[in-house]
């Protein structure tokens, strides 16, 4: 045991362990928010299809070693989202086909650029550290790291000014538009809020774990809480644990980071779920 | 000046129509039931005045006093909400969703009137429990103090019986008599011949393409849409006594 503290005291010397830790959490925070909406809303498929359309995004921005590749990932993840929650709406099995078009076409192009294109030697591994984020979130730069920050804060921000709606608007979208409530715009900013979400996740899980990022955490704490905002807090609360318990565990061991993450998670459901039951009977 | 006039009303999604020549009205105090076969266009009126569509011709005018959206809804329940965890007192708080505006939290006077309007609905001591626990008459008493914090001058109810046990079904009309009493209009969707038009003062009945009647409720009883009515009913009466 005193091993581990002494080689973990190592490692937290380092500033690029500090910001990945800080990242991390900030990360995990903020995609366990919209959980509970994505489940219930059923556009869980959404954050899948989208997840995908940023891999792609992301193959293209890795051509342009120049810039920063959130500059061009955030807009089409965005713009994507948007597209297609209109599609969705209108009707509903052409909505999902849709995504699953995108979603897949997404992957094959995505991959076909980053094959024919890459000046890295070491393809497969590229592909690999972008579907599953390996241990990406320890090479972050200063710029990354400051871009995750930034998108980090305006999404909790969001999250807080526009709770009240998203509650109601999630529990009954009909109710609120009888009312006068503007729905559509509240789907919308949903929308965004969670393309911003994969976007920043990905370099902490990879574009394949997002979505388990995302709902693990709010299906854990709706198996033991009764109401929105304990829901809300204590995912947030699991979410941070497990990225922070996953991060470490990686480090220590040389996991991969998203995977170690996700395991943490699922176990945390099971045992919630268990709780759940106990406390059910 | 009533609170809404229709005229001429047709109604439908997307050139579809679906009934045609509607005509009724409702005037502050009033108890209307909304009567008809399954697929009659019940729920296509009450969605269009809810504004969740649009007319395809005819006029529907709000006025004396209503605005465009001050109608309390109460909807049949969904199964996403039977899923969802939320406590009585955010459900009920969330129908003042309107008055919001660009403020991002509740005020004093709205988090008030949702008290007030547990209380009244008989479920304060409920406030703190999971929406997804409680009975089917305890849900349907959330979402009606939900309702009445969004407006207290005119509810529309969709089936809010259906799947309500016998004594549950009593004691939720009585609720809805005293809110009457109390003045608050009312507009019930149903299928319950005989629960609903107990307290009913006035009944629009919607056949298949066509209004098929409005009146007050003593003219309905002697009308050939009800006694139509009443055969169909009589018949699954039979059919659930062969069953048994």
């Amino acid at each position: 045991m005193s091993e581990v503290i002494i080689k973990l005291q190592y490692y937290l010397q380092y500033p690029f362990v500090i910001y990945a830790l800080i990242v991390g959490t900030l990360i995990a925070l903020c995609s366990s928010l919209l959980g509970v909406t994505l489940v219930l809303k059923r556009f869980s498929f959404i954050g899948d299809g989208l997840s995908h359309v940023a891999f792609g995004a992301m193959a293209i921005a890795t051509l342009m070693d120049q810039i920063d590749k959130t500059i061009i990932i955030m807009p089409v993840t965005i713009i994507t989202a948007v597209l297609l929650l209109r599609t969705g709406q209108n009707t509903k099995i052409k909505g999902d086909a849709m995504v699953a078009m995108l979603s897949v076409g997404a992957l094959a192009v995505g991959y076909m650029i980053m094959n024919v294109f890459s000046t890295s030697a070491n393809v497969s591994g590229d592909v690999c550290t972008t579907l599953f984020g390996s241990t990406s979130i320890l090479t972050l730069s200063s710029s990354e790291v400051w871009v995750c920050i930034f998108f980090s804060i305006v999404v909790l921000i969001l999250f807080a000014v526009y709770y009240n709606k998203i509650f109601a608007v999630t529990f009954d979208e009909n109710f609120a538009k009888a009312t006068g409530v503007k729905t559509d715009r509240y789907n919308l900013l949903i929308a965004v809020i969670i393309a911003m979400i994969i976007v920043i996740g990905m370099n902490l899980v990879g574009s394949l774990l997002i979505s388990a990022l995302i709902i693990f955490p709010a299906l854990s704490a709706m198996r033991i809480f009764n109401n929105f905002k304990s829901v809300v807090i204590f995912s947030g609360i699991i979410s941070v644990f497990c990225a922070v318990f996953g991060m470490l565990v990686s480090i220590l061991f040389s996991t991969p980071v998203g995977s170690t993450i996700v395991i943490a998670d699922i176990i945390v459901f099971a045992a919630c779920y268990i709780i759940g039951m106990i406390k059910g009977e | 000046m009533s609170y809404i006039t229709c005229e001429n009303l047709v109604l439908g999604y997307e050139n579809q129509m679906v009934v045609e020549n509607v005509n009724f009205k409702v005037n502050q105090g009033d108890y209307l039931c909304i009567m008809g076969e399954n697929g009659a266009g019940k729920s296509t009126l009450m969605k269009t005045l809810l504004h969740l569509t649009k007319t395809l011709s005819g006029n529907l005018v709000y006025g004396d006093g209503l605005m465009d959206y001050e109608i309390g809804y109460l909807p049949q329940q969904t199964i996403v909400q039977r899923d969802f965890p939320a406590s009585v007192w955010e459900i009920v708080l969330s129908g003042n969703i309107s008055r919001l505006g660009f403020r991002p939290f509740y005020s004093k006077a709205e988090k008030k009137k949702a008290e007030e309007m547990l209380k009244k609905m008989g479920i304060w001591n409920l406030r703190n429990s999971g929406y997804r626990y409680l009975s089917g008459g305890q849900q349907q008493r959330v979402l009606l103090a939900r309702a009445l914090c969004a407006t207290q001058k005119l509810i529309l109810m969709d089936e809010p019986v259906s799947g309500l046990d016998p004594k549950v079904t009593a004691e939720f009309y009585q609720l809805i008599r005293n809110l009457n009493q109390d003045g608050v209009t009312i507009i019930m969707v149903s299928h319950d011949i005989h629960g609903a038009l107990e307290d009913a003062t006035h009944v629009l009945h919607i056949g298949k393409h066509e209004q098929q009647f409005y009146g007050t409720r003593e003219e309905y009883m002697n009308s050939k849409a009800y006694k139509s009515l009443e055969i169909i009913d009589e018949i699954d009466a039979d059919k659930e006594d062969a069953k048994l």
